[in-house]
């Protein structure tokens, strides 16, 4: 018998699965479940985008492309970045054409990080930072963010976790699961904090173009910034193209020089399609995207509304397509509230603590569903909590 | 307002609330857009969109195709007009192309449809010539898909 405990390397074996994976499961087994429980857009990728992937595909247009991304692509891409956050980099330097964000996030903290490092992590966050710096042998150190602080970062609750041996800060706004985003006068003082240290940003700002008042900002417009930020963004949610698997990453050329290494050997480079169509998208599909971002708008508002109507305290997120109600008042934990929700009600929504432990009291609820959907979910979620106080009555009664 | 016009094609159900919270509103501002877009004819009324064959399926639908000579003063306005007042027509347009007038008529049945053409339409002084089209099956109306059997193929539950 082959012994796999002896076989299989320390880290894949210690790595744990995604808190959300088990839930996944729960809601799974359930008949009849409706979901607010995805993180990708419900609208279809826009219509020629799709067909210059058909065209690129009819003209076998099917071979490996440059590794750093097609040319033509990653000059749309820096014309691109220009017009979001004001900032040059050069396409044949600087920019890298990745497989979604996610292989540009793997990318960064392989490229920085060593042994022994410390990896400043901004939670609630998306999932898979902490696992990928153990991989690297790094140190996740938590910053925990608060809901009276509206889930920003502050530079107070940076400097305390900076130490000597900090290395990497990993910047996630606008936020999955929280909605959170850092406008300019947020970014400022943490740009301040940084500025005079070694310490490096990884700013994943992938959902940049869903960001619902005034303009998004990223850290590396300010000033001292550039130098010490790898930028992370990508087509996933932008154009509803999360299947597509194309993301890119943009950075100073003294550190891209060396991620272009890990990129050439790890991936070779990214689907050609995809890249093709992926220019479309670039050159002429903004259109597409304000539409999206009006239809997400006004869902967002439905949300908030809804939520603190039943008692759910819930701050107004201003980016991404999520909302992040506190569930606190009903003296479960996240964990018992969407079991329970999903087994009473038949609603699967995701339990904060899935991004991190201050996300206990939270439950993490998407928006990337028709309003119809929404409006039936948000029903059903009144029923539970009328229930909940239902049942606390009775009890109150019993025991008098 | 634009968006709201938008959201009530889509769904003309939801509440003067609900449209507020959604379009940042109070409920009063929308109360009013809404009295005075039906005020200023902008919207014509409300109707929900029904899948006919799921009801009755003997049901007929067709579209017909009018050939007229426009009249000296009124040019197809008054035959569109006087096209428009029997009930079962649902639509009348006057179309560029091949044809001048396309009309969309529901019945019970072939006979009744074939009926109203011969003898109303057919009858009409200016409609030189009549082509009648049965609906064979009706995939969307009103930008809703009748049998909208898509599953979200999204899983459940994604980071």
């Amino acid at each position: 018998m082959m012994d796999y405990d002896k076989l299989l390397s320390k880290e894949a074996v210690k790595m744990k699965p995604s808190g959300i994976r088990k839930f996944f499961d729960i809601a799974q087994s359930v008949e009849g479940v409706i979901s607010l429980g995805v993180g990708e857009p419900d609208f279809k990728t826009p219509w020629s985008v799709r067909q210059s992937a058909i065209s690129a595909l009819e003209k076998g247009r099917t071979t490996y492309t440059a590794n750093a991304g097609l040319i033509e692509l990653r000059r749309e891409i820096s014309a691109y970045l220009k017009r979001l956050i004001h900032m040059d980099y050069d396409p044949d330097s600087e920019i890298i054409v990745t497989v979604g964000g996610s292989e540009a996030i793997d990318l960064s903290i392989r490229a920085i990080v060593n042994p022994g490092d410390e990896v400043l992590i901004v939670e609630p966050c998306f999932v898979c930072y902490a696992p990928l710096v153990s991989l690297m042998g790094g140190k996740t150190v938590i910053i925990e963010t608060k809901a009276e602080d509206e889930f920003r970062l502050t530079a107070q609750a940076l400097k305390e976790k900076i130490t000597d041996k900090t290395k990497l800060l990993i910047m996630p706004f606008p936020n999955n699961p929280t909605g959170a985003i850092m406008r300019r006068e947020d970014l400022e003082p943490i740009a301040e904090v940084l500025r005079d240290t070694d310490i490096f940003v990884a700013s994943d700002e992938i959902y940049a173009e869903l960001t619902y008042s005034g303009k998004h900002c990223s850290i590396a417009e300010l000033e001292g910034m550039r130098e010490r930020t790898v930028v992370i963004n990508g087509f996933s949610k932008t154009f509803a193209m999360t299947g597509w698997r194309l993301g890119f990453m943009a950075g100073p050329e003294e550190i891209m020089r060396h991620v272009y290494k890990l990129h050439q050997y790890q991936i070779m480079s990214s689907p050609s399609i995809s890249q093709y169509a992926a220019v479309t998208a670039l050159r002429s599909c903004f259109g597409d995207v304000a539409k999206m971002r009006d239809e997400y708008n006004m869902r967002r508002r439905f949300l908030v509304d809804s939520f603190n109507k039943l008692g759910l305290d819930c701050f107004t997120p201003l980016g991404a397509f999520y909302v992040f109600p506190c569930i606190k008042s009903t003296g479960l934990s996240s964990n018992e509230f969407c079991e329970r929700l999903v087994q009473e009600k038949k609603v699967a929504v995701v339990p904060g603590d899935a991004f991190g432990r201050c996300g206990e009291g939270y439950i993490r609820v998407s928006y990337a569903y028709s309003i119809n959907h929404l409006k039936e979910a948000v029903k059903r979620i009144g029923e539970f909590i009328s229930d909940l106080k239902e049942a606390e009555n009775e009890k109150q009664i019993a025991h008098n | 307002m634009d968006s709201l016009i938008k959201l009530l094609k889509t769904n003309a159900r939801l509440s003067n609330a609900e449209l507020a919270v959604m379009l940042d509103k109070t409920e009063e501002q929308i109360a009013e857009e809404i009295s005075r877009l039906e005020c200023s004819g902008i919207i014509k009324g409300y109707s929900a969109i029904i899948d006919e064959a799921a009801i009755d399926s003997s049901a007929v639908f067709a579209l017909i195709e009018l050939k007229v000579t426009p009249q000296s003063q009124s040019g197809f306005d008054e035959i569109a007009e006087e096209i428009s007042s029997y009930e079962q027509v649902e639509s009348v347009r006057l179309m560029s192309g091949g044809y001048d007038i396309l009309v969309s008529v529901t019945g019970n049945n072939i006979r009744d449809i074939s009926q109203f053409v011969s003898q109303r339409l057919a009858a009409i002084d200016a409609v030189q010539s009549t082509t009648t089209h049965f609906v064979l099956k009706n995939y969307k109306e009103n930008g809703i898909i009748i049998n909208n059997d898509q599953t979200d193929e999204r899983g459940m539950i994604s980071p």
